[in-house]
């Protein structure tokens, strides 16, 4: 029940009032543009296209100057996601051109570490995909394997073709992907999704990209006890973990975003801090330097309240010393089972 | 006889993109879609078997545009039309309905009189393919 004024034409689209369905759909691709009415025309062949004209071109130098900004490190993930955006750019052209391509097949799979990035560079991935084009929406349906595989014989199916069509026109973003595949079982249901996945990824009118994602080491096996399905994906994008000084930066960046800084001591104590907590076991990279900070500010409100006196902004905002040498880690390096069960996450 | 139910009854039969099309302006509203099919024609038939459960949660017409498909398949000489509820309080029923497949051959409707008490006429409306029982009445031929 829409107000009369709030909707001109019930929503439809009506040729000369512009804003009536730009309104309706705030986030259109660029390509609908050209393709609604009349297509552009084909440029002749003496003619000279200027890339940078493009309008998609603005969106995805910004969207790679945020993957730039907010992921530390990561050269080679970079310069994949830029290869790809040079691919689509380049396709791009040679359609204004009338020089008709199959489109590209861009399936990917994501292995890294746990807090690498694989979650946030999708996410990045589907703003630029989306801005050239390739996809209708810059949306990231995540499943896991209970989201696909079904409890008894004929209820797989429905449900991972209700996920697929959830993810219809944006990515289907499938985490810890090797779940999937049970070598152990025969009989489970995870071998019918991967069909069912196959089938979609086939297919020439999808216009869904599929992105597996997990820790290397299984995602390997699983590759390799699907070769059907890692042929099927062109791409494999490897996360590397983090080294110290990385994790120094995004431990900067972390604090910043939260309004908080580090003085020069406490900066120096958090280095010291992650040497040590990349030596011990289930350390997760960015996820491990978030939870970190998270402790510092609770060590940082705690010595607050004790200083029992008047505070000023700069108290509030920093973290000194003691808030980072508060950590069970620092006094207690032989009895790390403790640590691992009290202090640090636990994944 | 040409069957009209149901919107864009008058129109010519809607494309796969024309289906989709309207499909997406029901989910820009916010109604969920789902898919109905019958063999029993009548106008005061209503309530159609359900093709699966209602798609919540869709952004995108493709998954719909699948489904349709699929009893496309299964029911190749059925009435198939698809569905948007809008469940916005004060509404609260269907927003949106139409045919996406019909039966090859549509043999009609007869109109049955009969005589009532003091001679008093009756009439109803009975669908000729309704003769056969369910499931035979539209022949694949």
């Amino acid at each position: 029940m829409s107000e009369p004024g709030e909707r001109p034409g019930f929503g439809f689209y009506r040729p000369g009032s512009e804003s009536t369905t730009r309104s309706s759909e705030p986030d259109r691709p660029v390509e609908d543009a050209e393709t609604d009415d009349n297509p552009p025309p084909v440029l002749a062949n003496g003619a000279e296209l200027d890339l940078s004209a493009d309008e998609a071109w603005k969106q995805v130098d910004e969207t790679l100057a945020r993957l730039d900004a907010e992921l530390v490190g990561l050269t080679h993930v970079k310069r994949r996601v830029r290869e790809i955006a040079a691919l689509l750019l380049v396709n791009r052209a040679r359609q204004q051109f009338g020089l008709e391509s199959s489109r590209p097949t861009l399936h990917m799979s994501f292995s890294g570490a746990p807090g690498t990035g694989k979650t946030t560079v999708a996410l990045r991935m589907a703003e630029m995909l989306h801005a050239l084009g390739y996809i209708r929406k810059p949306k990231v349906h995540t499943v896991t394997r209970d989201d696909l595989v079904g409890q008894f014989i004929g209820h797989t199916a429905p449900k991972t073709k209700e996920a697929i069509g959830r993810a219809a026109g944006g990515v289907l973003f499938i985490d810890e992907a090797y779940y999937l595949h049970r070598p152990e079982n025969e009989r489970d249901y995870g071998q019918e999704v991967i069909e069912i996945l196959l089938q979609e990824m086939e297919s020439e009118r999808t216009s869904l990209v599929v992105v597996f994602a997990g820790y290397p080491d299984r995602m390997d096996k699983f590759f390799s006890a699907n070769p059907g399905l890692s042929s099927r994906v062109p791409h494999h994008i490897a996360f590397d973990d983090y080294t110290h000084d990385e994790l120094t930066q995004i431990a900067d960046l972390m604090v910043a975003a939260e309004n908080f800084r580090f003085d020069g001591a406490a900066r120096r104590a958090f280095s010291e801090y992650l040497a040590l907590r990349m030596e011990q076991p289930r350390f997760s990279n960015a996820r491990s330097v978030r939870n970190a900070v998270e402790r510092c500010r609770l060590r940082q409100a705690k010595r607050l309240i004790e200083l029992d006196r008047p505070l000023t902004k700069d108290d509030l905002i920093t973290i000194t010393e003691k808030d980072v040498y508060g950590s069970s880690i620092f006094d207690a390096p032989e009895s790390q089972t403790e640590e691992a069960g009290t202090d640090e996450d636990s994944d | 006889m040409y069957l009209h139910h149901g919107a864009f009854s008058y129109l010519p039969e809607l494309t796969d993109d024309e289906i989709a099309a309207q499909v997406r302006y029901a989910l820009l509203k916010g109604w969920p879609v789902s898919i109905e099919y019958t063999d029993d024609p009548h106008p005061r038939n209503m309530y159609w078997e359900m093709w699966g459960l209602p798609m919540f949660d869709l952004d995108e017409p493709d998954g719909v545009l699948t489904e349709v498909n699929d009893c496309r398949a299964t029911f190749p000489n059925h009435y198939i039309r698809v569905l948007a509820y809008d469940a916005s309080l004060g509404r609260q029923t269907t927003a949106l309905h139409f045919l996406v497949q019909r039966p090859k051959n549509e043999p009609g409707f007869v109109l049955d009189r009969t005589e009532r008490v003091d001679r008093r006429q009756g009439y109803s409306v009975r669908s000729y393919a309704t003769a056969a029982p369910a499931g035979d009445r539209y022949p694949q031929s």
